[in-house]
């Protein structure tokens, strides 16, 4: 696989860590090298939040990912802060429902979903995270792609991981979302 | 093999400080270390060890040479401004010949300074933990099982050498989480410490932990027995990670996280076939010396990246003896360089 190198980005509370976490442990559990880095420090009450992750075949050097080849924008203010260092050929996730903006780049590939709105739609409240993985994975991470490095198959597993067992009842809903995503 | 997880540094670090044994641990919550204190308060009773977050950094690390006098493996954990309060403790530790680990996870300074990852506190790590004529081990990990692994080589030293150890980490290792596989638990037999002042039932003389000797022969004796552990330790104990150094024509030094933004860049420079390599000091004191001194006899010139205004640079060039330029790039304050600000050094440094 080509380097992949995202950075997930928006509001604390948004669940853009925990997007991260469950990438990370994608790449886990696909034996490749990773790494996750979140920022941290006063930004996470209540203003931005964002993370590197990291997957390749090789050792990971630095794991502040300062030009993603991937972008997860959940906010506008993140959509701001990252989208002049994505690199040409990359691809960025927008929720289109809190950011009411068009990407002015033609070298990225733009996806608009608007995650939230449907998350509140489907009964899915507070997982328009779990709605834009979905895609992720669809887009990028499983299947051919040159940064494609794991399976829908692995990719639940690291869910599992992820989900703490006193919250076991939000599986099959972070499952829901995934499948959400992946189809649109 | 055990299974490989994914854990943040500073939980990792507190994780394999349980599994090497260490069971009393001593604490005061700061940012970007806290985790780790929130870990072990999570983690010792489950082990039957002792968490105890104390009034104060000085407190804890005083705890920490009050368990440490009675020979069992204990550790404090904090960061920069926290670190300075424990100064006294680390001195009056190594003065008393007590084996202990302190982790600092660095954040930017002078003062409160911030809380992004720094490494300005390598000479208080390496040369001015506290006042008076002695030194600590430093461990600088560069990766999140480096932290696992060299939590339980710290240990080991302390214990060998009766001095404390530290791991110099940063904000950027103790927050990011990495793959680890951790050791089983109970690996290794504990040490004997016929010294320790505990329990013994009257059936030997009185053990007494102390730095105070106010017989200048006798304090002089003692700083130069301590001192010939010294040379051994130097003589044996220097770590360092070789990296493309062999046909290198620069060669860039740097330890813990900026190694790893050195790693990128010199992985780069290659991909261009520039003929650059690393050498990432794994040991701060002792100072892996014969790898740099070795290194300078075929390479042209070496460059360090600290993210401090430049501290460690002063070690290469003493370590090389001046024979070769030894040039420096860092960023400070919390900022971490890019693998791109490194590789346009190294760029500028190849033309010269």
């Amino acid at each position: 696989m080509k380097d992949l190198n995202i950075v997930f980005a928006g509001f604390g509370g948004q669940g853009v860590l925990f997007a991260g976490k469950v990438t990370a442990y994608a790449g886990l559990l696909s034996g490749k090298e990773l790494s996750w880095l979140p920022s941290y420090g006063p930004e996470m009450r209540g203003g931005t939040a964002n993370c590197s992750v990291c997957v390749s075949d090789a050792p990971i050097g630095s794991p502040l990912v300062t030009a993603p080849n991937v972008l997860v924008a959940m906010n506008l203010p993140s959509l701001d802060k990252f989208i002049d260092a994505v690199e040409p050929g990359g691809v960025v996730l927008i929720d289109s429902t809190l950011i009411d903006k068009k990407v002015e780049r033609d070298d990225v590939t733009v996806y608009y979903l608007p995650a939230t709105a449907l998350s509140e739609e489907k009964g899915l409240r507070g997982l328009a995270n779990m709605i834009l993985i979905g895609k992720l994975f669809a887009a990028v991470c499983c299947g051919e792609g040159e940064r494609a490095f794991c399976s829908w198959e692995t990719l639940d597993r690291a869910l599992q991981k992820c989900v703490p067992a006193r919250k076991a009842e939000m599986l099959a809903y972070n499952r829901q979302a995934i499948q959400l995503g992946a189809t649109l | 093999m055990a299974e490989k997880v994914l854990m943040k540094g500073n939980e990792a670090l507190a994780e394999a400080a349980i599994r090497a044994g260490c069971h009393h641990f001593f604490g005061y919550p700061i940012t970007p270390q806290t985790e780790l204190a929130a870990y072990m308060a999570k983690r010792m009773p489950q082990v039957g060890g002792t968490y105890l977050q104390a009034e104060s950094e000085l407190a804890a690390i005083n705890m920490v040479l009050g368990a440490a006098s009675a020979g069992v493996r204990a550790m404090t954990s904090s960061s920069s401004p926290g670190v300075s309060l424990k100064g006294e403790g680390i001195s009056y530790m190594a003065g008393s010949d007590l084996p202990a680990l302190i982790i600092n996870v660095q954040r930017g300074g002078p003062g409160l300074g911030g809380i992004q990852p720094s490494q300005a506190d390598y000479w208080q790590a390496t040369k001015a933990g506290g006042h008076g004529d002695f030194q600590v081990l430093v461990f600088a990990p560069s990766t999140v099982q480096e932290m696992v692994d060299l939590v339980s080589d710290a240990f080991d030293a302390a214990d060998k050498y009766r001095m404390p150890a530290m791991i110099l980490a940063d904000g950027m290792l103790g927050q990011m989480m990495e793959p680890v596989i951790l050791p089983e638990a109970g690996e290794k037999q504990p040490v004997e410490k016929p010294w320790a002042a505990n329990g013994h039932q009257n059936k030997r003389p009185h053990n007494v932990i102390n730095s105070l000797y106010l017989t200048p022969e006798k304090l002089e004796d003692l700083v130069l027995e301590r001192y010939e552990r010294y040379k051994v330790i130097e003589a044996t104990e220097q770590r360092a990670e070789e990296y493309l150094v062999e046909d290198a024509e620069l060669v860039v030094v740097a330890y813990g996280a900026s190694a790893r933004v050195a790693r990128s860049a010199v992985n780069k420079a290659r991909e261009q076939g520039k003929k650059v390599g690393l050498i990432r000091p794994i040991t701060l004191w002792p100072f892996p010396k014969d790898t740099l001194k070795a290194a300078a006899s075929h390479v042209g010139k070496m460059l360090t990246v600290e993210m401090s205004m430049g501290q460690m640079v002063d070690d290469v060039r003493l370590a090389v003896e001046c024979k070769i330029p030894v040039h420096f790039f860092g960023r400070t304050g919390g900022i971490i360089p890019t693998p791109a600000e490194v590789l346009g050094e190294i760029d500028r440094l190849l033309e010269e």
